[in-house]
């Protein structure tokens, strides 16, 4: 009883988590432009998608943006884990306050200060601009997610290491990594994603040129999206999918070995 | 501490260098190079390929979604833009402000295409027809579904009848409501008599509770899936909408309405003024034209494709159009009193 | 003082990324057109519009909140006790949804809610009452839930599984009741997760504009509509930027409510 109920529930969230997206990827095969009205099975628009030159390289722009985001916030936000961790407690508690200065800021808030800051330092925008404005709302979730590793480590067998002759690269690389890892792991992955998901702060901050998947969805807005931006994303999806079923069923066997 | 300073210093200055030269490549070649401003997908994508084949010329789109999102962009020359498209009062505050170069129409032959009965519009917002091209245009009008609507519709009173109560979609947009209320009670829609805005809203008021939903995109949707009876909507989704639910028509209010025009004009800061030209004179090619048409199903005023446009709300008589306005530039003040009395009408 | 070095390119990222833009906009907030000092643009909140608007998005942004944790809180112990409740899924299942556009996602729920959309067409085949929320705070409030639910699971989750199994055990066996065990031991020790959750999900709640616009009709205005607004149709950037400092305000204050429940200070969000 107790069982079906839990089933029961379980299943409600997932269709609710679900139905919009599975709405859209069905309206990625109508083949009408409308999204009220069903005129018929198409591929159409992964065709006209694949012919477009605009949505490949907004495409293009979004991975490379997000990769290189969630890459230097990850070292950055490490980094600044571990000076953290060796504070006192004041200046640590000041800095992780700073740090969720990004996450409480309304998104349109932190785009266009940032824009504004750009233009009065005479920064025009550009490629590095979005990218210096996704490391800067990346790095909280990074330190968020590697934080509470750092707080778990034994602080001593770090200071071991060193004492034992090893240089302080070798004690991190071989000490602490190991044991931080799941934490970079999911703060990279969330930072790769929030990078993806954003449009506003891009919107504020890209200069000629750079458009993502999610600026040029929010440009088509005035005149009606075209369903070959459903199409994108269901690809998107599929691939993103499978890849996390992969690497689950990867990581599933390596524990299963493991014990 | 020092140390802390020095390194700190070092970084600050990798920040700097990497925010200002990053994505910089691309301007060794800008004479090859042509950087489009647009408001997204208000061209066929086809399109940029033809130009790019037939001059040589390498083009880079980015997209806006509304006039003042690229206003600040223009202002600031954040980002050096060749070649722009803007609506009418947009292009009127940029030349005002010495922000728009002057086109040399020598170069674009097929400016002679520009169909004749835009032209006093145009010179409405751009005297001269010095700083602009017209790219499309349309009206604002009525859009009901006859098979809810009985009575006759040809007046934007229809919109204050209580029979249709939750039945009407609006445009969320502060100037196209006002311009209904302004129609109505016979002043200019470039009012910026606070008497006459404070009686517009309280007229909006009166009719607010009738409205089903605020949309601009979407209005077309509601429309086609029969969520809503009427919608005020441009003259550009006609055919669109008629495709996919026959039960749709729209009508051109006999008070008047609205005329706008979305035009491409050059930035006083362009570098390569010669592309920008090519571009203009490309997009007022008649088979271009044509294209964009079919594409958009926005009206085109090119007189090439006078027959194509077949459908009389995408085309409307001189009768018709010497009932319309168009929108002019208020500037911040009569921005900011609209912009006040809109949220008053939207709290109330 | 060697290893403090390493925050070095943090503190460089929280200066110029997020200190001297919040300076810009503070100074944009106390100056108007002309570049000269008012305050006109802070009090501007006490005018009925603004000031309505900013409590509208306050109480559905707690409606919201109190909502995604009545709806995470119970599905998080349900997969602490399942066998799905492996962590790998877990982020798997409500990670994934962001992948789809983020306005996509939201349109697509525009879709379902319309008057004659989806949903009550399948109404109207089972023969049920139509669902009439679209347009109205309910259906923004169901957006926000929908936008910023994962962020509730994810950090309860966490919180959950850390808890030792035998504290539970040994709670029973001190001779606890199930609601005891829940009340006394399971939600003090998920505290932390709470915290974080609640803020992850009441903030964004509190400042967005794209919900709003997408599913109350333009007929449900918020704070964040307004601001939007301000900067994108009425080009007063100056006012715009004046009440962007209100709502921070009223964002860190309900922060600092929030924070008092938790003694660490350091809930975390995965």
């Amino acid at each position: 009883m107790k069982k079906t109920f839990k089933g029961i529930y379980l299943f409600l969230i997932m269709l609710f988590l679900y139905l919009p997206i599975f709405t859209l990827m069905v309206l990625s095969f109508n083949g009408g432009k409308t999204m009220n009205a069903w005129v018929g099975f198409s591929l159409e628009w992964y065709e006209e998608m694949f012919a477009n030159r605009q949505i490949m390289e907004a495409l293009g722009n979004t991975v490379s943006i997000a990769f290189w985001a969630a890459s230097a916030s990850t070292v950055i936000g490490v980094l600044a884990c571990m000076g953290i961790s060796a504070m006192k407690e004041k200046p640590r508690t000041l800095l992780m306050g700073l740090n969720n200065i990004p996450l409480l800021n309304a998104d349109i808030v932190t785009g266009i200060s940032l824009m504004l800051s750009f233009l009065m330092f005479g920064i025009s925008l550009n490629y590095g601009t979005v990218l210096m404005a996704h490391i800067t709302f990346c790095i909280p979730y990074v330190i968020l997610s590697v934080m509470p590793k750092f707080r778990q480590l034994e602080n001593h067998t770090y200071e071991a290491a060193l004492d034992l002759g090893a240089t302080p690269a070798y004690a991190f690389f071989k000490v602490v990594l190991p044991d931080i890892m799941p934490g970079i792991v999911s703060g990279f992955l969330l930072a790769f994603t929030m990078s993806v998901d954003d449009f506003v702060i891009t919107h504020f901050t890209r200069g000629a040129g750079i458009n993502t998947i999610s600026t040029l969805i929010y440009s088509q807005v005035r005149v009606g999206i075209r369903p070959m931006l459903y199409a994108l994303s269901t690809l998107i999806f599929v691939t993103v999918f499978i890849i996390l079923i992969v690497v689950n069923i990867i990581s599933h066997k390596k524990e299963e070995k493991e014990s | 501490m020092k140390k802390l300073l020095t390194v700190a210093l070092a970084l600050l200055l990798c920040f700097t260098s990497l925010a200002a030269c990053g994505g910089g490549d691309g301007k060794a070649d800008a004479e090859k190079t042509l950087y489009v401003y647009c408001f997204g997908d208000y061209f066929d994508p086809e399109l940029q390929y033809q130009f790019e084949e037939e001059t040589g010329y390498k083009v880079v789109v980015d997209l806006f979604d509304t006039n003042e999102e690229m206003y600040p962009v223009i202002k600031n020359n954040s980002a050096d833009y060749d070649v722009i498209c803007a609506s009418d009062y947009m292009i009127e505050r940029l030349s005002s402000e010495g922000l728009l170069a002057e086109i040399n129409f020598d170069n674009i032959p097929n400016a002679a295409n520009i169909a004749d009965n835009i032209k006093p519009f145009i010179e409405d917002f751009d005297p001269g027809m010095k700083y602009s091209a017209p790219h499309t245009w349309g009206t604002y009008g009525i859009m009901y579904n006859k098979s809810m609507v009985d009575d006759p519709v040809d007046s934007w009173e229809i919109l204050w009848d209580e029979k249709y109560a939750d039945q009407i979609v609006m445009p969320n947009s502060i100037r196209e409501c006002y311009m209904i209320a302004a129609r109505l009670l016979g002043y200019s829609m470039n009012t910026v008599d606070e008497n006459q805005i404070k009686e517009m809203t309280d007229l909006l008021i009166e009719q607010k509770d009738l409205v089903y939903s605020f949309a601009n995109d979407n209005a077309r949707e509601i429309m086609i899936g029969d969520s809503a009876a009427m919608a005020v909507i441009t003259s550009g989704e006609v055919i669109y909408s008629k495709e996919y639910n026959e039960n749709l028509e729209f009508v051109i209010p006999k008070e008047g309405t609205e005329v706008w025009t979305d035009c491409w004009a050059i930035p006083a800061a362009a570098k390569n003024v010669k592309a920008a030209e090519a571009w203009i004179n490309f997009m007022l090619d008649g088979s271009v034209a044509e294209t964009n048409f079919e594409y958009l199903t926005y009206a085109i005023p090119n007189k090439e494709i006078a027959d194509l446009v077949d459908e009389p709300v995408l085309n409307p008589s001189a009768e018709v159009l010497a009932n319309c306005e168009t929108l002019h530039n208020l500037g911040a003040e009569g921005d900011d009193l609209y912009s006040e009395y809109w949220k008053m009408y939207k709290a109330d | 003082m060697s290893r403090r070095i390493f925050s070095g390119p943090f503190l460089l990222f929280i200066l110029c990324g997020t200190l001297i833009p919040l300076g810009v906009i503070a100074y944009y907030g106390i100056t108007d057109r002309s570049g000269s000092f008012t305050l006109d643009n802070i009090l501007a909140i006490a005018s009925p519009e603004h000031s309505e608007a900013l409590f509208l998005a306050l109480l559905l942004a707690l409606i919201s909140t109190v909502i995604c944790l009545l709806i995470a809180f119970p599905l998080g112990l349900i997969l602490k006790d399942s066998r799905l409740g492996k962590k790998g899924f877990m982020v798997f299942i409500f990670i994934l949804p962001m992948w789809m556009n983020f306005l996509l996602r939201t349109m697509a729920w525009q879709v379902l809610l319309e008057r004659n959309g989806i949903i009550n067409q399948l109404l109207d085949l089972v023969g049920l009452p139509h669902l009439d929320i679209i347009n109205t705070p309910a259906a923004v409030v169901l957006g926000m839930v929908y936008d910023y639910l994962p962020f509730m699971v994810l950090p309860i989750y966490n919180a959950l599984i850390k808890i030792d199994r035998h504290v539970i055990e040994a709670a029973y066996d001190l001779g606890a009741s199930s609601p005891q065990v829940l009340l006394k031991v399971i939600a003090p020790l998920s505290l932390p997760g709470i915290v974080s959750g609640i803020t992850m999900v009441f903030v964004p709640s509190l400042t967005t504009f794209a919900v709003s616009n997408m599913l109350g009709g333009g007929k449900v205005n918020l704070i964040g509509n307004i601001i939007e607004q301000e900067f994108t149709v009425s080009s007063n950037w100056n006012l715009g930027a004046g009440l962007s400092l209100v709502m921070m305000i009223f964002i860190v204050i309900s922060m600092a409510l929030i924070e008092k429940f938790d003694k660490n200070g350091e809930g975390n969000v995965l």
